[in-house]
């Protein structure tokens, strides 16, 4: 009996410092936003009151709200293209099933493998050639190919009820009626999921924009992030604030629509 | 499917199809599929812009002996051998225990070991990197508790280097592990866990023989996505050590990167190098698979 009593305690005391580990960045992160640079190297954990100053040097070095703008633009627009986009495929592909398009599906399937270094060059050259280096459109249109998404959409969509898609039809709505006043409502969670991911792939994406961007006017808050990360005498208080700059849409995406977030990641597996 | 034969509803069940998947195949095949191909082809060559020609497998050749090369391997192999194992380990351990019957602040706890995965990879980078910098957080807390005597050079010594880097993506992602295993540990049925219990099963034991089998299909899915992101690793490495010290960190990806837009162009072997890693998540996966499939 008492063997079990510690067992139990034990299995409190490691799951509370394995939550304490887990949140303890983030709260590092807002007590140091308040502090000056030299504090918080030293290790001080309590709030200070630099938190005004630390922003106003952050402002001084770029343009906040254009930053912000940018990377708001790039996610919300990403994002919305391609849930468009997949759910298209993801419906077309579940519902008029073929042969020659389940092996186009298959040819998606397979490219998923492919990482993305592999792409980088030749979608660079590609770009290039279309003249859209340095462009917020450059950083979206790869985002809207996702094969990920049209996979995950067409998983979805087995759950959506036959019978209505039929009953639509005899109504003599058109395919495209149906899939936007009857699918579009119907499976609007999935929606929702699958808005939470790619929002939150876009809002934090680095590597691309880091090789498309050049211009400082055009730069996301994790461009600018990292490049105040990488200098020489970095300013802390300065990089804590544009870390919760950063941080703070997708913890706030996260905590509005938590359920739907898990219920997207556990739909790719099922 | 009486309907199907007939060949005016085939029709236009075609040309429904075709238009439901076609911008979705064209954007695909833009900006994937040729890609991939035109990397493919980039790999047999050498040079750059018109200057490029024909040199067949030169580049396959030159990975043999390009040190900077076999030390991204190595580095990339070693955060792959380390890291992944831990990882999966600590998620599994964690489920089970927010798994415990009767367990108070379930939500709150999983929730806050959860939170790490939503945060964008540069941000924790730049605040791992903060935190461990050599007059940072970690050092001069391990030396108030006087833990250590001197600070830890924990960014500019190769080894410990490393060890930052595997915490990091540690931190990072073991949570997001955790939640498939909770929700498949859900879906199994309560009353073997209560006939086990009665029987005086120890719960390591079933733990080892209850959950884990169950488990096999998550966790496999969970290593092969687990190894798949660790060989493409790039925020991490740039971030937080810039590849450094002494390369101890250069991933493979960090290392394309560097061939194409840092050191002096070379286009063709970087597509060589981003094929080792084609190649290495096609044999893992491949590998994977088939120790899964063995048993059943």
């Amino acid at each position: 009996m008492s063997f079990e009593k510690i067992r139990i305690a034990s299995i409190y005391l490691f799951l509370w410092v394995m939550a304490f580990l887990s949140i303890f960045p983030f709260l590092w992160m807002l007590i140091s936003a308040t502090n000056e640079s030299n504090d918080i190297t030293k290790g001080k954990l309590s709030f200070g009151n630099a938190m005004v100053a630390n922003y106003q040097k952050f402002a001084a070095l770029f343009d906040v709200g254009l930053v912000f703008w940018n990377s708001a633009k790039i996610a919300i627009v990403g994002s919305v293209l391609t849930l468009l986009v997949s759910s298209l495929a993801g419906y077309g592909f579940e519902v008029f099933k073929s042969p020659t398009r389940e092996r186009f599906y298959q040819g998606i399937l397979v490219s998923m493998m492919i990482p993305f270094a592999t792409l980088m060059i030749p979608l660079f050259i590609l770009l290039a050639s279309f003249d859209m280096l340095d462009t917020h459109m450059a950083v979206i249109l790869p985002t809207i190919a996702s094969a990920y998404m049209v996979f995950y959409f067409r998983q979805n969509t087995k759950a959506f009820p036959p019978e209505l898609r039929d009953a639509a039809r005899v109504d003599g709505l058109k395919e495209w009626q149906i899939f936007l006043f009857v699918y579009l409502p119907v499976m609007r969670s999935t929606y929702a999921a699958a808005f939470i991911i790619v929002f939150m792939a876009t809002w934090n994406s680095f590597l691309w924009p880091l090789i498309v961007l050049q211009s400082v006017e055009l730069k996301t808050i994790t461009l600018v992030l990292s490049s105040l990360g990488s200098s020489y005498t970095p300013d802390f208080g300065v990089i804590m604030v544009a870390t919760i700059m950063a941080t703070i849409p997708t913890l706030a995406v996260f905590f509005a629509m938590q359920r739907q977030f898990v219920e997207g990641m556990l739909g790719s597996v099922k | 499917m009486r309907q199907a034969s007939r060949p005016g509803y085939r029709i236009f069940y075609d040309i429904n199809g075709w238009a439901f998947v076609s911008v979705a195949l064209l954007l695909i095949g833009t900006f994937m599929v040729y890609p991939i191909i035109q990397s493919l082809w980039m790999s047999f060559h050498a040079g750059q812009g018109t200057m490029v020609r024909f040199i067949g497998l030169g580049n396959v050749e030159r990975l043999t002996s390009d040190p900077m090369f076999l030390r991204a391997l190595t580095n990339t192999f070693i955060f792959l051998v380390v890291q992944v194992p831990i990882m999966i380990v600590l998620a599994l351990v964690l489920a089970s225990c927010l798994n415990m019957p009767n367990l108070r602040f379930r939500g709150l706890l999983r929730t806050a070991i959860f939170l790490p995965c939503v945060t964008s990879l540069v941000a924790y980078s730049v605040l791992f990197k903060s935190m461990f910098s050599y007059d940072g957080l970690v050092n001069s807390v391990l030396l108030q508790l006087a833990i250590i005597d001197q600070p830890v050079p924990w960014l500019t010594d190769p080894f410990w280097a490393r060890v930052v880097v595997i915490a990091a993506i540690t931190w990072r992602w073991t949570g997001y592990n955790m939640i498939f295993y909770l929700a498949a540990m859900q879906n199994v049925d309560k009353s073997i866990y209560e006939a086990a219990r009665i029987d005086g099963i120890s719960a390591t034991r079933r733990f080892l023989s209850i959950t884990i089998p169950v488990l096999k299909p998550v966790i496999l899915f969970t290593t092969v996505t687990s190894t798949i992101g660790t060989l493409q690793m790039f925020d991490e490495a740039m971030n937080i050590t810039g590849g450094g010290p002494a390369d101890s960190t250069l991933t493979l990806s960090l290392y394309i990167y560097n061939l194409s837009f840092k050191f002096v162009p070379n286009f063709g072997y970087a597509a060589t190098v981003s094929y080792v890693i084609v190649v290495l998540v096609a044999i893992l996966a491949f590998f994977q698979f088939y120790v899964a499939r063995e048993k059943d």
